[in-house]
């Protein structure tokens, strides 16, 4: 029997505040104690269907295994990089991990292909609570990153900037001829050949991170690139 | 200390507490923070975390570790105080730690800690209580998972009669002070001291007045964190009716 959801949809709830009764599935940032359902987080109430859910509006990174990251190499050993990752694990990028080579590397070699300061593109293939996160760089699009603009925001906000099925990056990508990588840590990289789109780009992801939880977003961005970017296309012509 | 009118030496009555001001994410480089005024107190909570640990021995396998520095700056009270730690703050940064630990689910975050700086900038009595309450609010603010907030309030003796919320004076020349911190949908009890002495009876007024307290403190906490956030929603919300406006 199912029983009360004391949340609306879209309510702002603190930890400790009480969302549901009975017997819904907590899912996450909500425990279960009893029958009674509570936030652990600064965040928006969600439901879907059994589900009770908080998106937090403010969280740090917690590494899953397949998730595509951007990160920042700050150390080199023998047989591979330290990687921060905007999680509070330090991620390993193991030497033969990285381009085709199989053999093991000297350390000239991992200095030359990535240094101190360099940023990568990779995907987490393991990570468990014991273990600091495995990654790879050996897949399509993954590898050293030579040029653009990063940006970092909240990780929590990354799924509303890819949109249902990817359709507000769709949107940013085909309307600012840009290119978006963004990686599921909240670091997203942008890649503009001209930088007036690039500015537009960043302040449309900044008002997106700012404005996550509210209804009608896509039109609201829709309107500034209306605005912003075929004005500016127009102003060229 | 008491009137004949039954009125504090400050004038307020024997179950009133001092004015509140509360206000989160004050600073900006910490990843929470939270300012609280108590009467004369005025104490600043910064925290940071989850992240790496260092030194790597303090690792714990299975959950966050948890560091807590309690500091009175030196011009917090009426002598300077000597800036090196005293017995006093390494004894509060403890107590703070210990009563905010079981609110915190730290088995979230295996093998990271969690650091909470308290620094009391004017000391006016009650203020392990004060900083317990500020703490809470910034972890609440640095978006780590909470059961609860953590309230706190003190309770305590003066000339026989037991009152609330004691302040310096109240403290230094009452009989009894009793800091209790309350997570009060859990009814958990986090952390009770008592220096100076109570009867059973007293003790159990004391008790419930500073539990009373703690429930007072938990709906300003409540207040002041959705008022930080809100402000945000609250600004979106007036660009949409403006941008509807605009469309009408």
């Amino acid at each position: 029997m199912l029983l009360t959801i004391l949340a609306q949809k879209k309510q702002l709830v603190i930890p400790g505040e009480l969302v549901a009764k009975g017997e819904y599935d907590p899912d996450l940032n909500v425990y279960k104690d009893g029958e009674n359902i509570y936030s652990t987080m600064i965040g928006i109430f969600e439901s879907r269907g059994n589900r009770i859910s908080v998106v937090p509006l403010k969280h740090c990174y917690f590494p899953f295994v397949d998730d595509i990251i951007i990160g920042k190499i700050i150390d080199v050993g023998m047989s591979g990089w330290s990687v921060d990752i905007n999680s509070p694990y330090l991620a390993l990028l193991p030497a033969t991990e990285f381009g085709a080579r199989q053999n093991y590397p000297k350390r000239r070699e991992t200095t030359q292909s990535l240094s101190v300061g360099d940023l990568v593109k990779a995907k987490i293939i393991a990570f468990d609570r014991s273990r600091d996160p495995l990654l790879s760089a050996r897949d399509r699009g993954l590898g050293k990153i030579t040029h653009g603009r990063m940006i970092k925001i909240t990780p929590s906000k990354i799924p509303r900037l890819i949109g249902k099925e990817g359709s507000m990056i769709n949107m940013l990508k085909k309307e600012s001829a840009c290119s978006l990588s963004v990686g599921q840590n909240g670091i997203v990289l942008v890649t503009c050949s001209s930088p007036k789109n690039e500015e537009v780009v960043v302040e449309l992801i900044k008002m997106i991170e700012h404005e996550a939880h509210t209804q009608g977003l896509t039109d609201r961005v829709s309107e500034v690139i209306n605005r912003k970017l075929r004005g500016v296309k127009t102003g060229k012509a | 200390m008491i009137d004949d009118k039954g009125l504090r030496l400050d004038g307020r009555r024997p179950d009133e507490l001092r004015s509140i001001k509360l206000q989160v994410g004050v600073l900006d480089n910490a990843d929470g923070s939270a300012y609280i005024e108590q009467g004369k107190n005025k104490i600043i909570a910064g925290v940071y975390g989850p992240r790496e640990i260092h030194p790597k021995h303090l690792i714990i396998p299975d959950r966050a570790a948890i560091r807590c520095r309690y500091r009175m700056a030196p011009f917090s009270t009426e002598e300077r105080k000597h800036p090196a730690p005293s017995r006093r703050e390494i004894e509060i940064s403890k107590v703070i730690r210990e009563s905010l630990e079981p609110s915190i689910l730290s088995e979230y975050y295996p093998r990271t800690v969690i650091d909470i700086f308290v620094e009391a900038l004017q000391c006016d009595g009650g203020t392990r209580c004060a900083s317990i309450v500020a703490a809470s609010l910034a972890l609440a603010d640095a978006g780590i998972p909470l059961k609860e907030l953590v309230s706190s309030c003190s309770a305590g003796k003066v000339k026989g009669h037991v009152i609330v919320d004691l302040y310096d004076l109240e403290d230094k020349y009452g009989e009894a002070d009793l800091p209790v911190a309350l997570m009060p949908n859990h009814n958990l009890v986090t952390l009770i001291q008592m220096d100076g002495k109570l009867s059973k009876e007293e003790f159990e007024k004391a008790f419930n007045m500073a539990l009373e307290g703690c429930r007072k403190i938990r709906n300003l906490q409540n207040d002041a964190l959705k008022r930080k956030y809100k402000l945000e929603s609250d600004t979106e919300n007036s660009k949409d009716s403006e941008s509807k406006e605009e469309g009408k």
